[in-house]
């Protein structure tokens, strides 16, 4: 066992590391609001930045501006950025999962369009999935897409939990077509302007007060027939990749979130903490958790090092770590007392943060289903849905409600 | 970056499990309760293994392996509650080997296994060197020592020595009277010692208190932090036992929620049996990811191997107390009668997790480590 990088690893984490260290001056601060564009577009900038060095996108094919490399290479570069303090890209999502899935379901045309502008930030990308009633079972949207006889598509519906709406350039955006088939049948993945007449940006304000998503409304919004990604009814095998891609964009390195350093550090400092048996019990359980987090952070690397993707149980890295980042917040609040909840105070943006965090990526209930399932091989929910036609679902489950 | 079981290691694993699995060890468990005697000796089996010299050089007659080693075949006694004197003989083999002690090689063959005698080394608040009590939740002393050249003299108590009965020699750690930890090796059969048997609710794991009136012995000449080096060790064994054993746990409850019906459905398709067995692979993979820790600090950052034993000591033992609980909760009633194996589980939770200044201990000196700037950037 080591922690050692290979000789090729060694390499390109030398190379970012002299470039970062050649450039960083010229870097944003990591901090800062994204309802300022004047930091969207400083960021976006830096974004490019990247790109040219090749720090982004390392997963992508050479040929769509990539490096060809593997998940590992990429979390070499990201563990770079983090230890140069310099912010990563502003578009993840659109780089690390929308990218890789129209390099995988997308036309050629669709491709020699859309990806350059993404990796350099020109035009930054969102993810429209959820819905005000669709979210754990996300093949319920219901934002609809009718076909024109001209070919082109009309769309009206909603989406929720939409993460930079307000500045992105495209969204991709998955849609029921088809309402009389089963419901993962009739689905299809769209590219949508976010400029086109009818579609509505609003904030979503959260517990802290800042609006970090986004819900976007389509008022009859007109797509043009090359806006379909991955053909008519596949909408939800589209869907499952990008979903494969964002299990690889999250979980590695989220330890931080628990602040275990800021908060032995806060613990430490007050005598009377530092020498009670029940908060020395929640730190040390706190700890516990979080380092087992970092180390079988290097048990997925090391699967993902040898090309396997991390199965369906990384997910419990992020159930164990969203809960020990809450006990984390707890115990620190309980130390400091009221001021931690000060608007100002260190602690009291994550106190507000964590709580929405557990249902993000997935609920942790829906986790725990999946990983019993796929994991344990426990048998499956019994379920209403299946084989049933989308249009006719909302009958059988006022049926079932009534029962 | 590798971060996985060598081809050898699962060699290792495999092996073990081979070797293990010729014996009926879970019944004996339960049989044991009863009669004493009907625990099979499994030294024999350990020998042809070559466990005994397992962290012994190579040029000693051991295979010169490391503790992740030594913490799979743990893991493969404890998921089958095999009595396996491993928590005896791997710390006291560490020590002797850090002093080339003249008796490597028959420990090695497995003609003498010694057993330690375990010290709780100081925390960085200063506390001293302290050993188990009797009963009760304050702190022993330790046994004192007296050394005169080669030879010590050492008088005092150790309660709860695991594997002591029938060890063909001690490794005792005691303090001197300036409180600097003395290493020594004991014959049992020495003037002034007593090795007095004790089970307590799981027969698979023997233990004893041991006491000391003026017993000589050899001092072994080691350095502090090997003194402290045998305890975490110690720790990481308990903490690769009970990953096992939760694993047994784990594999028993899920498919017994498979086959289990009630009104209808498999009661594994229910959310409340499904995500308490999720639960149990979330404990036990995080375990499972503090032994690797564990392992690999031993070897390669051996500052941080007291963080990462006392990390995957805490983590393992609840985990097993939980799985273990989960298996009599996911059988139902029948998960708690003396006829079913999730007791047997239960009681090797409920000790293990009270030996060696418990569980609690161990979660403690990782919040003490985090406290004094010693762990988590």
């Amino acid at each position: 066992m080591d922690l050692n990088d290979t000789p090729e690893q060694a390499a390109s984490r030398a190379e970012a590391r002299a470039w970062l260290e050649a450039n960083k001056g010229q870097a944003p601060p990591r901090a800062g609001s994204n309802d300022d564009p004047d930091y969207v577009n400083a960021r976006r900038a830096w974004q490019g930045r990247l790109a040219e060095a090749g720090l982004t996108a390392v997963t992508w094919p050479t040929e769509y501006g990539g490096r060809g490399l593997g998940p590992i290479e990429q979390v070499t570069v990201n563990q770079e950025i983090s230890r140069a303090q310099v912010p990563g890209i502003l578009d993840v999502i659109g780089i690390g999962m929308l990218g890789p899935c129209l390099i995988a379901h997308g036309t050629e045309d669709q491709k020699s369009r859309y990806l350059g502008p993404m990796l350099h930030g020109d035009e930054v990308w969102c993810q429209m999935f959820s819905e005000p009633g669709a979210g754990s079972d996300l093949a319920a949207v219901q934002t609809r897409a009718r076909a024109n006889d001209d070919g082109t598509w009309t769309l009206s519906g909603q989406k929720v939990w939409t993460t930079n709406a307000q500045f992105a350039a495209f969204g991709l955006l998955l849609a029921r077509t088809d309402p009389d088939v089963p419901k993962h049948k009739g689905l299809t993945m769209f590219i949508v302007p976010m400029d086109l007449p009818g579609v509505t940006v609003r904030g979503l304000r959260q517990i802290s007060g800042e609006a970090e998503f986004n819900e976007v409304f389509f008022d009859d919004v007109r797509l043009d027939a090359d806006a379909v990604v991955g053909g008519v009814g596949n909408g939800w095998g589209t869907a499952l990749t990008v979903l494969m891609y964002e299990r690889l964009t999250i979980g590695f390195g989220s330890e931080s979130f628990g602040s275990p350093k800021r908060l032995a550090e806060t613990l430490a400092a007050d005598p009377q903490a530092h020498a009670d048996a029940d908060i020395r019990r929640r730190l040390g359980e706190v700890m516990t958790e979080l380092l087992a987090v970092r180390f079988n952070g290097y048990r997925a690397l090391t699967v993902l090092s040898r090309g396997q993707i991390p199965g369906p149980e990384a997910g419990l890295a992020k159930v164990t770590m969203v809960n020990a980042a809450i006990a984390a917040t707890d115990l620190a609040a309980d130390v400091i007392g009221p001021e931690a909840l000060d608007r100002d105070n260190d602690w009291s943006y994550l106190i507000s943060f964590l709580p929405g965090l557990k249902s993000a990526g997935g609920t942790e209930q829906i986790l725990r289903n999946t990983i019993g399932e796929r994991v344990l091989g426990l048998p499956s929910e019994p379920r209403l849905d299946k084989g049933v036609p989308f249009s006719e679902l909302r009958a059988l489950e006022k049926q079932g409600a009534g029962r | 970056m590798n971060f996985a079981l060598s081809d050898e290691q699962i060699l290792l694993r495999e092996a073990a499990r081979g070797s293990l699995a010729r014996f009926k060890t879970i019944e004996a468990a339960r049989d044991a309760l009863e009669d004493p005697s009907a625990l099979p000796d499994l030294w024999p089996a350990a020998i042809e293994a070559g466990w005994p010299g397992l962290l012994i050089d190579e040029e000693r007659g051991g295979a010169g392996l490391g503790a992740f080693d030594a913490m799979l075949v743990a893991e493969e006694c404890g998921r089958v509650l095999a009595a396996v004197p491993l928590l005896g003989l791997m710390p006291a083999a560490a020590i002797l080997n850090a002093a080339a002690d003249e008796s490597l090689e028959a420990i090695a063959s497995g003609e003498l296994r010694p057993a330690y005698l375990p010290a709780r080394p100081p925390g960085a608040d200063g506390d001293g060197w302290t050993g188990d009590p009797r009963s009760g939740f304050g702190r022993a002393e330790v046994a004192r020592a007296v050394v005169d050249g080669d030879e010590v003299t050492l008088d005092g108590e150790v309660a709860f020595v695991p594997d002591a009965p029938g060890a063909g020699l001690l490794v005792a750690v005691a303090v001197d009277d300036g409180g600097r930890p003395v290493a020594a090796a004991v014959e049992p059969s020495a003037g002034g010692v007593t090795v007095e048997p004790v089970v307590r609710y799981d027969a698979t794991r023997p233990l004893a208190h041991v006491s000391l009136a003026g017993a000589r012995g050899r001092r072994l000449d080691v350095s502090v932090d090997v003194l402290a080096d045998a305890w975490f060790l110690a720790h990481a064994l308990i903490a690769a036992e009970s990953i096992g054993a939760a694993q047994t746990c784990l594999d028993v409850s899920v498919e017994y929620a498979k086959e289990r019906y009630t009104f209808g459905r498999a009661i594994g398709s229910y959310q409340a049996i499904k995500h308490e067995l999720t639960e149990v692979l979330r404990r036990l993979e995080n375990s499972r990811g503090l032994q690797y820790y564990a392992g690999w600090a031993r070897e390669s950052a051996p500052d941080e191997f007291p963080l990462a034993a006392s990390a995957a000591r805490s983590a393992a033992g609840g985990a097993l107390d939980f799985g273990a609980r989960s298996m009599i909760n996911v059988h139902g009633g029948i998960g708690a009668t003396w006829e079913h194996d999730a007791p047997l589980f239960f009681r090797r939770a409920q000790l293990s997790r009270r030996l060696l200044a418990g569980t609690h201990d161990a979660t403690d000196r990782v919040a003490e480590r985090a406290m004094s700037g010693t762990a988590v950037a």
